[in-house]
């Protein structure tokens, strides 16, 4: 057996700091080097067809025609050969050119007679034969931005997002009456509504995220936002936690301010859908999705002012009283975005943009259900009952349900 | 390749990356006669006007009592061909062209074809017409590299065609493996001027639906560029269809109406008409005369294979002016 080295030997000559950093990045581009020149790749790729991904942005109709940018996401260029609308070839023009550059955009432009209310099939063909589809499913003028379509996108934000959020909390002075175990119903029911959120949004998120062309990684995108989210908040609450170790460690005004938030975050989401559904000429679907997405998010206005039950009902300590002023600022927290989706959505719709915004939604109502969960656990221990009662059971079941059937009003 | 960047042939085409829309006289339904396509292809590289008016009567060695010999070197290679201005497509063709080269023999004649395959797949060459089963194409089948003598005498009469008959059969068709395959009746046709129409197309994203319309594969390209003519000269149309995917084609012409002589087995007309729709291999020999000077537009009578590239023009100009 050779001896250990004793940690006493001497040391030996270490590289310099700077070339023990730099050798890894000397290696890897020798590496590089090695495969470029070997010509591995040229002999994987030799007689395999090119693939082609194309990106098509959303389609600007004015009464002319249309237009709409192209994005290449493919591995190479791509050139636009000729373009077909409802099976038929038809003249074009581009900006700047045909070919398409990776990870390049272009614009193309077509003089199109199209009949107002009916869809449009539009099909781009490549160089090399392959078909890419644009998508025009009502076809109608695009609204250009103005003082009067911004007021009415705004509108249409308040009617979805704040009214509703704000209707919903004034059933506080009515719950605050609430004996304790229907305050606990209602913390459920709020939980089911979270969940419910929860569901929609991860579903909203990836159907979003699938959208984006291929190198952008959307559901990566989504599900890396939503993870930001719900750990920038994890902090936020644990930090709060430790600030006042004695329990109840939540306070209630605490809580429903998150829930605000992450509702708010929600509704952004919401509001950027009705946006764009309005901008690319789904506005028929319009009024009966506005009506439904104010019943909808009722709901929400009830599960934010739920955690404040809990102060006036048990907690010996009781917080500083929750003002007027206060309320408004919840009602404005969750319902505010969706005016301000309703304009990104209707005036400068980025699928980007709004799979991060889901993505931050996600991760804030995740955040919100397990303080939530907690909550209702503290109380369940802090009076010995059961967390889960058949009360509570229901009033969680009742949650998701309405939230449910109330989204069969939404579905376009 | 002529890939046309932004600016569109045809008078009324608005100017790329114009500031202001066009004036409201453009917000035409359609586009009068230009092609829906921008740009042209490499007409070097195949001219569909060349096509219409070649036909290959084969090496001829005389066999005495007015019958001849004719022989043709066949071969079958891959070649990448241009469909429509920009789109290529990775055809499978007899002698690097599609549709492959017109045969033509006169009724009697002993036919030879000496077959090569200089392709990556299988295939043969299925004559329609008369003649032995073991020279039908069907069997044998043609491996890569391989040779093959088909042999024939040239009967009846009429306007045949020929493609491959390797499984699966739609591919090997739709890849481009056809021609037109003309045999002459004894004493010959009335002189006129002779076209060839394949009315082909090209599933260019492989879904099983054609992407690309045309006669003589290149779509509009009569459009583009329309098939000259005299007023008042017998013009003979040798139209074969061979489209797959879709059950029927057809042929209408503008402004005339053409005498149909189904298959070209028989010297009577079969009725005068302006529009004839056709299954896929069968064939017909259309004759007519324009009797007024000016653009004569001729069609499938689907609009939609119109619309994807199946339509040209006849431009008739006056006797004197020639």
């Amino acid at each position: 057996m050779t001896a250990l080295p004793s940690p006493t030997a001497r040391p030996k000559p270490r590289l310099p700091l700077w070339l023990a950093v730099l050798l890894p990045v000397v290696a890897l581009a020798a590496v590089f080097f090695a495969f470029a020149r070997g010509g591995v790749l040229s002999a994987l790729r030799s007689d395999i067809p090119p693939v082609e991904s194309l990106t098509i942005g959303a389609v600007q109709m004015d009464r002319d025609g249309f237009e709409f940018d192209v994005f290449n996401g493919g591995a190479q260029t791509v050139t636009l050969a000729q373009v077909t609308v409802d099976d038929a070839y038809w003249q074009f023009h581009t900006h700047p050119s045909p070919v398409i550059q990776r990870f390049g955009q272009i614009r193309v432009h077509l003089y199109y007679p199209w009949v107002r209310a009916e869809p449009l099939a539009v099909h781009l063909v490549t160089s090399t034969g392959q078909t890419f589809a644009v998508e025009i499913p009502v076809a109608s003028e695009t609204p250009r931005p103005g003082l009067k379509q911004f007021g009415l996108y705004g509108l249409i934000g308040v009617f979805v997002g704040i009214v509703p959020v704000a209707l919903g909390m004034l059933w506080f002075p009515a719950l605050r009456r609430f004996s304790r175990r229907w305050v606990d119903a209602v913390l459920a029911l709020t939980l089911g509504l979270l969940v419910f959120l929860f569901v929609d949004t991860l579903s909203e998120g990836l159907e979003s995220a699938h959208a984006l062309p291929g190198v952008l990684q959307g559901v990566s995108l989504f599900i890396l936002a939503a993870l930001l989210t719900w750990l920038a908040l994890l902090a936020i609450t644990s930090s709060r936690r430790a600030a006042n170790a004695a329990p109840p460690a939540t306070g209630g005004w605490f809580l429903a301010l998150l829930i605000a938030l992450s509702i708010g975050m929600h509704n952004l989401g919401e509001g950027l859908g009705i946006g764009a559904a309005f901008a690319l000429g789904e506005a028929a679907l319009g009024t009966f999705l506005v009506y439904g997405f104010t019943l909808h998010n009722i709901t929400e206005g009830v599960g934010i002012v739920a955690p404040l039950l809990r102060s006036t009902n048990t907690s010996p300590l009781n917080e500083k009283p929750v003002g007027l002023i206060s309320f408004v600022g919840l009602a404005l927290l969750a319902g505010g975005p969706a005016v301000v989706g309703a304009w990104i959505g209707g005036f400068a719709y980025s699928p980007v943009l709004g799979t991060l915004f889901l993505g931050i939604a996600l991760g804030a109502v995740w955040q919100v259900i397990a303080e939530v969960g907690r909550m209702l656990l503290q109380r369940a221990r802090s009076e010995g009952t059961p967390f889960v009662t058949w009360l509570n059971l229901a009033a969680f079941l009742l949650g998701v349900g309405v939230m449910y059937l109330t989204a069969f009003l939404v579905q376009a | 390749m002529a890939l046309a960047a932004a600016a569109p042939a045809g008078p009324r085409s608005p100017q790329p990356d114009s500031p202001t829309p066009p004036p409201s006289d453009s917000l035409h339904e359609g586009h009068g006669d230009d092609s829906g396509t921008v740009g042209d292809v490499d007409l070097i590289a195949f001219d569909p006007s060349t096509f219409a008016t070649t036909f290959d009567g084969g090496k001829v060695t005389a066999l005495g009592g007015g019958r001849s010999l004719r022989e043709w070197e066949v071969v079958a290679l891959n070649k990448d061909i241009e469909v429509a201005p920009g789109v290529v497509f990775p055809a499978w063709t007899f002698n690097g062209q599609v549709p492959g080269p017109t045969f033509r023999a006169r009724q009697g004649d002993q036919l030879r074809f000496r077959f090569t395959n200089g392709s990556s797949h299988a295939h043969t060459i299925h004559f329609h017409g008369i003649h032995p089963p073991s020279m039908d194409g069907v069997d044998p089948i043609i491996e890569p590299g391989a040779e093959f003598i088909y042999e024939f005498e040239a009967r009846p009469f009429g306007l045949h065609l020929y493609h491959c008959h390797v499984m699966p059969l739609k591919r090997h068709i739709h890849k481009g493996l056809y021609g037109a395959f003309i045999i002459d009746p004894p004493g010959g046709r009335t002189p006129a001027r002779e076209l060839v129409m394949v009315m082909n197309a090209f599933d260019t994203n492989f879904d099983s639906e054609n992407e690309v319309y045309a006669v003589n594969t290149v779509a509009f390209h009569y459009a583009r560029h329309p098939i000259q003519v005299k007023v008042g000269e017998r013009v003979r149309v040798y139209l074969v269809n061979i489209t797959e995917f879709d059950l029927v084609n057809s042929f209408h012409l503008h402004a005339s109406m053409f005498r149909l002589y189904r298959t070209g087995t028989n010297l009577e007309q079969f009725e005068l008409t302006d529009i004839v729709t056709m299954g896929q291999g069968e064939r017909h020999v259309l004759e007519f005369t324009l009797e007024h000077p000016g653009r004569f537009m001729f069609h499938a009578h689907q609009s939609e294979f119109a619309e994807l590239g199946w339509m040209g023009m006849f431009e008739a100009t006056p006797e004197e002016s020639a």
